[in-house]
């Protein structure tokens, strides 16, 4: 079902844990749904991100693009890590089947929404950063109906 | 070999060996099409015949009684259509529970929405049973077919079958129960439980899969489903699955034959499984009824970790079983069985179903719980909502 990079991602996820004090936290989804996903931000006086932590609720799949997408926002500076949208962690998790797509969005969901309490926490705005939705599955298509 | 431990049996069982032995001559030897005359037909013919004599005499039922067919799912869907059609003289009205399997639920839904049927979905209590005076409260002039499921696939409770099919003999009443999980694993009775149709599957019973059948008492009128040729007293066209049911009428006297004994023996293994999970994982919740419970059924609900993760998991130590999670359904809600037993949606989705076998031992469902405890250490540490309860001093 899972490539093998989101099974390694699964199976040894990167970057598990907390930062305390973290300069930004965000968190997405809901336990509704099945899926929650908290990332931590650390990020120094030149708006670059020095490290990312993440906990996640979740299937399979929204373990590894935790994971993933923890490993592509490091090292990048506040405006990179914006562009590491949702495509970017499936691409770098070599796919995801058709019903785990949600889960990188939920990814992609939570890193603005650590940025977002960065930004509102120094009072900065950064620039194309949207206040996050507070529910990821907001505005999702009804399941459509058999027969 | 990886090591493995099946503990999904509800979902399918390993077709046992001398089924699979009784069923090798109807594929190149007795190959003969049992509708035809010649002699070679003859064999297959009779094999059918036995077949369904042996079924008919576990369920205390006239042969005549038990027609074949190419699932259960097909003798669920059978049975309510086919009832509806018969008795729409009547009414239109059909009374079903909320954790019935999909195969119940989704042709009730068409029925509702393409037949105009009107369909009552009963709750269950917080083990899963039917509540009887809601059953009786819910029965109208119109109402033509109750279906109750036997015992249930997820949570493995067991309904109060005779007293719900007495309630629908009194009301003049049909009565259908989906008994794939039930059969060859209780004793059902069809005259004591007052049932009037029943579905079942062989490939629950260490039977092959592809093949099920309706039992459809002596005067409930139903017609075909199936339209084509006269097989099955013409009630279910389609040549017959003949080796399907040479290995259903073996699957099931061997389970009607050993029930006593390998049933004791799975009440004390679920027992044991049961209750070192209770002791030994904090947080955990036991789903389904205690006591009125299939003898191969464990149902647990571990707080804070979600279910698809923990099968992955449990797979990766050779562990096959299954969740309610939403990602194991391909859609967002969780079990929908779980939730009518009042399950909150991020507990449900964090259950987890052990269904046993014959040939499960305790050293397996030690060596899984043994497995088990890590993951959930594992699962929980990388889990926000875990970390939110440990933030909050552990108070939900």
């Amino acid at each position: 079902m899972y490539s093998d990079k989101v099974m390694d991602h699964f199976q040894n996820p990167r970057n598990v844990g907390e930062i305390e004090d973290a300069s930004g936290v965000g968190t997405v989804g809901n336990a509704k749904c099945g899926d929650i996903m908290r990332i931590y931000l650390d990020i120094d006086e030149n708006q670059v991100i020095q490290d990312c932590k993440f906990k996640t609720f979740g299937c399979g799949a929204a373990v590894a693009t935790s994971s993933m997408a923890t490993e592509l926002v490091k090292g990048k500076t506040v405006q990179e890590a914006l562009e590491v949208t949702n495509k970017a962690v499936m691409e770098a998790l070599d796919g995801l089947p058709p019903v785990k797509v949600h889960c990188s969005l939920l990814a992609e969901e939570a890193i603005h929404a650590a940025l977002w309490d960065y930004a509102e926490k120094n009072h900065i705005k950064i620039e194309g950063l949207q206040k996050p939705k507070s529910d990821i599955h907001e505005g999702e298509e009804e399941e459509e109906e058999e027969y | 070999m990886k090591k493995m431990i099946y503990l999904d049996n509800a979902a399918t069982t390993r077709t046992a060996p001398e089924v699979v032995e009784a069923m090798l001559p109807y594929f190149a030897e007795n190959y003969g099409n049992p509708s035809s005359v010649y002699e070679l037909a003859g064999a297959s013919k009779e094999a059918v015949a036995k077949a369904r004599e042996t079924i008919a005499e576990i369920l205390g039922a006239k042969s005549n009684e038990i027609y074949f067919t190419g699932s259960g799912t097909e003798a669920d869907n059978w049975a309510l259509v086919a009832a509806f059609e018969a008795y729409q003289g009547k009414g239109n009205h059909i009374i079903t529970t909320k954790i019935e399997h999909h195969a119940i639920l989704h042709t009730c839904e068409y029925l509702e929405k393409v037949r105009g049927a009107k369909i009552t979905y009963l709750d269950v209590d917080e083990n899963g049973i039917v509540k009887l005076e809601d059953l009786e409260k819910a029965i109208t002039p119109e109402t033509i077919l109750i279906s109750v499921m036997y015992a249930n696939n997820e949570i493995g409770t067991i309904q109060p079958i005779r007293e719900i099919g007495l309630i629908a003999k009194e009301h003049g009443i049909l009565f259908h129960t989906d008994a794939v999980q039930a059969f060859g694993q209780l004793p059902i009775q069809m005259d004591a439980d007052n049932i009037d149709m029943l579905s079942s599957s062989a490939h629950k019973i260490n039977g092959p899969k592809g093949i099920g059948f309706l039992y459809i008492r002596k005067g409930v009128k139903i017609r075909s489903f199936l339209h084509g040729g006269a097989q099955e007293r013409k009630r279910r066209a389609g040549t017959e699955n003949v080796a399907g049911i040479v290995g259903y009428g073996c699957a099931a006297k061997r389970a009607a034959d050993s029930m006593q004994e390998r049933t004791a023996k799975e009440r004390e293994l679920r027992n044991h499984l049961i209750r070192r999970i209770m002791k030994e994982i904090p947080y955990a919740r036991l789903n389904g009824d205690p006591v009125k419970r299939l003898p191969n059924n464990v149902n647990v609900s571990l707080q804070f970790i979600e279910g698809e993760s923990l099968l992955i998991m449990m797979d990766m130590e050779g562990i096959c079983a299954s969740s309610g999670s939403a990602c194991t359904s391909g859609s967002l809600d969780p079990s929908h069985v779980l939730l009518a037993i009042g399950l909150p949606h991020e507990i449900a989705h964090g259950s987890l179903r052990f269904t046993l076998g014959d040939e499960t031992t305790k050293e397996d469902l030690d060596y899984v719980v043994d497995k088990l405890k890590g993951i959930v250490e594992h699962l929980r540490s990388m889990s926000p909502l875990y970390e939110d309860f440990v933030k909050n001093g552990k108070k939900a």
